[in-house]
């Protein structure tokens, strides 16, 4: 065994021991252990396979930037993919599994495609399986590539909450400079929030070697923060700042054990001070993936978080001055350390499972494990989601914060900030919101990828990307970094180019014979690490997502044993008496034309337009002139887009001179009352216009059919009823038992209508009262699927339902406005275009089929053949089998050509043929004398 | 999450607000002649610039409509300006 637990230090709990399994093998940990930290305790070093060619892999990083250990989690029965094991603490009873390895990671069946390397370049299974079509390959290429495996059962109860807060200071990273930041800020009074991803705070400290203040690393973290909750500061641990957004919003996602979904914070902050970190890159050499080479301070890390020696016999192979002074601790813990100079010399791994040894120039160095470094990279990712610019540091070899985000600085190792005492004077100043002195010297002697011939070098572990694919990706041109990251998959995944993207554009910089600033880095995205989408959604789902509209008559159609359902946003009774939907539709149909039918009409919207300037204003909103509408009448009209295509449909009432009520379908309501907001302020003077939405505070109950006059007759309104005192088209304002209702006379059926809207407060006596005065006549409650049929038999549209984003009111049969109207109107010109004027527009038609033929499918297109070409020239849009007269009726928008009544066509849908034939858009009583009746 | 200042209501997150076009379009006199070039122009070219821009917007929950100038590259809200200040 190479890599153990040692007898004293870290942060774990040796009192406490948890069993886990992996691979099958049963292992122990200690609390406080993360999967990869409990695994090197054990021994084990295969953690899993890689991408392309399942090569054995080991932990690289110790956290964030460790792209290889990547496992299944199962705990209590439920099964989460592609975890990391580096960051996730163990916990008792988890069977660990590594991806893409069978049966295990150590012994891989697929560990055979690695001796088809040179089969496999990138772009392979592109270029390979194009002919005769990808999809013939795509299902058995998609089953071998992929990490994890997705558990089919939903995960219950996994539901991240959202919070949100502010605060004038948030510092990210809780290392040294971000404690020191955090504390100077919140003890000159400041509201401080730090966050850091590990479970406590401290960041890098744990790795040094010597006191700070004259005191250990853990005893200054922990004064650290007593000072800043003393001082009123927030502290939050096992929390990642996955992103900076817009306008300085930060999210936060914050661990809650395994099989919790994490919380979910939005941080707004005056300030944001970046004290993420720097890490190590990988040393590009070949066979450099192979388990047992580990990053320089992760090596480290192991040892002062988890108390893990990575090896006995260490090779350290780093161009970083500080190399030496790093490694320290791994020697008082018994390592033997050989330090290598990696530059200038050509390092080939001894090939095997696992590293044995190196092989650098002509001399061999015999090691279990290989610490790397090609250099620290800073952890800049937040300060370019916000906008910030990177400036290439010579020195350093590596992007340093430049031109910052308004209100963000960088400090310590992410400012490149790489001297301990420096980065803490520039987090004290940050802290007060000053700048600091700068980052003081630092000297690296550049180490990047150097092509060799027969020998594969890795850049990028987990998409299994090496050098060879840089050069293949630079001689097919494909040289932009954002198309290299593309064809070659580098930087993709989880890593997200935190290890792999700075060797892989040193390598293109040099195989392009540029400045590695001249090639620039890709886009650095949210979120930072991997989190389940579940993140972004919390409680935003279902009616919390879009919230449902109930009626005020809801209980009553419940207590009518209403089947309920959602009708553009709305909860309406679909049919009433039991589940059998045919029968009850069949029923209510009969109800309605026989003798009356008795609805509930609230989810319509209602909208009151009010002042002295409402008459023109509704003139100019809609396709029909309003301004000559009578008081007391009811027109039908149409609002349209500026682009002529109807927006909505609905009847206006006016009231008096100066008050007009608007309805609009139910689904729309809200777009309407936009649309006319935006008119109103925009063009108009506001305050000789008024608009209210009332849906909610009026119930309408509609009683429609054969014997609705009679019914309301014998409501006990307040006024005369009858055709010649109250016609079809008008609207009359009385009162009902004491309360006021408006009475409007328009159909949505066919037959004589009458709407009676009351207060919602008083919607229930309402209801029971026609209900009850109906009965005697035989009417009776008529839902919302019945009363689809019965519009639509009448040849009555559903906008966005009949209509589409192309339908012009001309094309509804609705013409003389167009050519009539003299005053301007929304989307009046747009009715004169080319377009509109076209004479091949679809128009609305009915549809029938011969007798003893089913209805229509919804969606079928009517095809035509043109020149052996089948050519769609329509749809149908409604279609319905079970009518007034028994035979199916269908409506559908269709080629002017082809509009013509009694013309044949054929309707195809999902491969079958339906014939039918042209018809008038209304089956039902096409005179309309039944309105009036 | 952009936040705007609403002339009405303060500043909101972004997610209350519709965009409701760039700002100084005049609507044609339809009752007179319109050409199709005029009229294409002014329902769909917009000047689109990165940058400065002056859009329309409306806060949905209170359905004021405003005028706002932004930088489309940074993302700087530069003012907000109700259109009773505006005096349309």
């Amino acid at each position: 065994m190479s890599c153990e637990r040692i007898a004293t230090g870290g942060l774990i709990d040796r009192s406490r021991r948890l069993s886990f399994r992996f691979d099958g093998t049963a292992y122990e940990g200690l609390k406080g252990d993360t999967i990869v930290s409990a695994l090197m305790a054990n021994g084990v070093r295969v953690m899993g396979r890689s991408f392309k060619y399942h090569r054995p892999r080991g932990a690289w990083g110790a956290w964030f930037d460790d792209p290889n250990a990547i496992f299944d989690i199962t705990l209590n029965g439920e099964t989460l993919p592609n975890c990391s094991g580096a960051m996730t603490p163990l916990e008792e009873k988890m069977d660990v599994r590594s991806v893409n390895a069978w049966p295990t990671a150590a012994c891989d069946v697929k560990g055979i495609l690695d001796h088809f390397n040179r089969f496999l370049p990138a772009g392979f299974y592109y270029k390979t399986f194009m002919w005769p079509n990808w999809h013939l390959f795509e299902p058995s290429i998609r089953k071998m590539a992929g990490l994890g495996v997705l558990d089919a059962q939903v995960l219950s109860d996994y539901h991240a909450s959202h919070h949100h807060s502010r605060c004038d200071v948030l510092v990210v990273g809780g290392g040294a400079a971000g404690l020191t930041a955090a504390r100077t800020a919140a003890e000159s009074g400041q509201d401080v929030i730090i966050v850091d991803d590990h479970p406590e705070l401290g960041g890098g400290v744990y790795r040094r070697h010597m006191q700070i203040d004259g005191q250990s690393p853990a005893d200054w973290v922990e004064s650290q923060q007593t000072a800043i909750i003393a001082a009123g500061g927030r502290v939050m641990i096992a929390t990642t700042a996955n992103g900076v957004y817009d306008h300085k919003l930060t999210v936060l996602a914050q661990y809650r054990g395994f099989g919790k979904a994490p919380a979910f914070w939005k941080v707004r902050a005056d300030r944001i001070i970046m004290a993420t970190g720097a890490i190590d890159r990988p040393v590009t050499f070949a066979n450099n993936d192979r388990p047992g080479m580990l990053s320089l301070e992760a090596g480290v890390e192991f040892l002062a978080r988890y108390g893990v020696l990575p090896g006995r016999s260490i090779c350290v192979l780093s161009n970083r001055p500080e190399a030496g002074e790093i490694v320290k601790p791994l020697i008082d813990a018994g390592a033997a350390i050989t330090e290598v100079d990696p530059v200038g010399v050509e390092i080939t791994g001894k090939s095997g499972r696992r590293l044995s040894g190196l092989r650098i120039g002509n001399r061999t160095v015999e090691c279990d494990t290989v610490l790397a470094s090609a250099g620290l990279t800073p952890v800049v990712h937040l300060w370019r989601h916000a906008g910030g610019k990177l400036d290439w540091d010579e020195g350093r070899c590596a992007f340093l914060p430049g031109h910052p985000p308004e209100g963000m600085s960088a400090i310590g190792a992410a400012n490149g900030t790489y001297d301990f005492e420096a980065s803490l004077r520039e987090a004290h100043a940050a802290g007060l919101g000053k700048t600091s002195e700068g980052r003081g010297g630092y000297s690296l002697t550049p180490l990047w990828p150097k092509a060799r011939k027969g020998v594969r070098q890795w850049i990028d572990f987990q998409n299994d990307v090496t050098l060879k694919d840089i050069e293949l990706a630079a001689r097919e041109n494909l040289v932009s970094v954002e198309h290299l990251k593309r064809y070659t998959t580098l930087g993709m995944a989880g890593d997200q180019g935190k290890t792999s993207n700075m060797a892989g554009l040193a390598a293109m910089a040099s195989l392009r014979g540029k400045p590695i600033p001249d090639v620039g880095t890709t886009t650095f995205r949210p979120p930072f690490v991997p989190v389940p989408l579940e993140l972004y959604a919390g409680a935003r789902r279902g009616t919390r997502f879009n919230a449902i509209k109930r009626l005020a008559l809801e209980s009553e159609h419940r207590k009518l044993d209403a089947a309920m359902a959602e009708y553009g946003g709305w909860l309406r009774p679909a049919w009433y008496g039991g589940i059998d939907q045919n029968a009850a539709v069949g029923r209510e149909i009969r109800t309605a034309r026989i003798c009356a039918a008795i609805m509930d009409a609230s989810a319509l919207g209602t909208i009151e337009v009010m002042g002295p300037d409402a008459s023109a204003f509704l003139n100019f909103i809609y396709y029909n002139t309003m301004s000559n509408l009578k008081p007391g009448r009811v027109r039908y009209g149409f609002m349209l887009t500026e682009g002529g295509r109807v927006f909505d449909d609905g009847v206006t009432a006016r009231l008096s001179e100066t008050h007009f009520v608007v309805s609009c379908s139910s689904a729309h309501a809200d777009a309407v009352m936009a649309h006319l907001e935006q008119w109103r302020q925009d063009g108009n003077d506001p305050d000789r216009i008024y608009i209210h939405d009332v849906s909610d505070q009026w119930s309408t109950v509609t009683i429609a059919g054969p014997k609705a006059t009679g019914i309301v007759a014998q409501l006990g309104l307040s006024i005369v009823t009858g055709e010649e005192a109250f016609p079809h088209m008008s609207i009359r304002s009385c009162e009902l038992a004491g309360r006021t209702v408006r009475v409007a006379r328009v159909s949505f059926t066919g037959d004589a209508s009458y709407e009676v809207s009351i207060s919602s407060l008083h919607a229930e006596g309402l209801w029971r009262h026609a209900l009850e005065v109906g009965a005697s006549e035989g009417a009776g409650p008529v839902g919302a699927e019945a009363l689809s049929v019965l519009r639509a038999e009448k040849g009555y549209v559903l906008v966005g339902k009949d209509t589409d984003g192309e339908t012009m009111p001309h094309d509804l049969g609705f013409g003389a406005p167009r050519l009539k109207k003299t005053a301007a109107f929304l989307g009046d010109r747009s009715l004169h275009t080319d377009v509109a004027n076209s004479l091949n527009r679809k128009q609305l038609v009915g549809l029938s089929v011969a007798s003893g033929e089913a209805a229509l499918p919804i969606g079928g297109h009517i095809v035509v053949s043109k020149g052996g070409e089948f050519v769609s020239r329509g749809f149908v849009t409604s279609s319905y089998g079970d009518t007034t007269s028994g035979t199916p009726v269908a409506l559908g928008l269709v080629g002017a050509e082809l509009a013509e009544i009694g013309t044949k066509v054929e309707v195809r849908y999902l491969g079958r043929i339906h014939d039918a034939e042209i018809a008038s858009a209304s089956f039902y009583d096409p005179d309309g004398g039944l309105l009036h009746a | 999450m952009q936040q705007f200042k609403c002339p009405f209501c303060g500043l909101r997150d972004e997610r209350e607000f519709h965009f409701v076009g760039e700002a100084g379009k005049i609507r044609p006199d339809t009752t007179k002649e319109v050409t199709a070039e005029e009229w294409a122009a002014y329902l769909y070219q917009t000047r689109n610039k990165l940058g400065h821009a002056k859009e329309m917007w409306m806060h949905l929950t209170c359905a004021e409509l405003f005028l706002m100038e932004r930088d489309t590259s940074t993302m700087d809200v530069l003012a907000v300006q109700s259109l009773r200040e505006y005096g349309v």
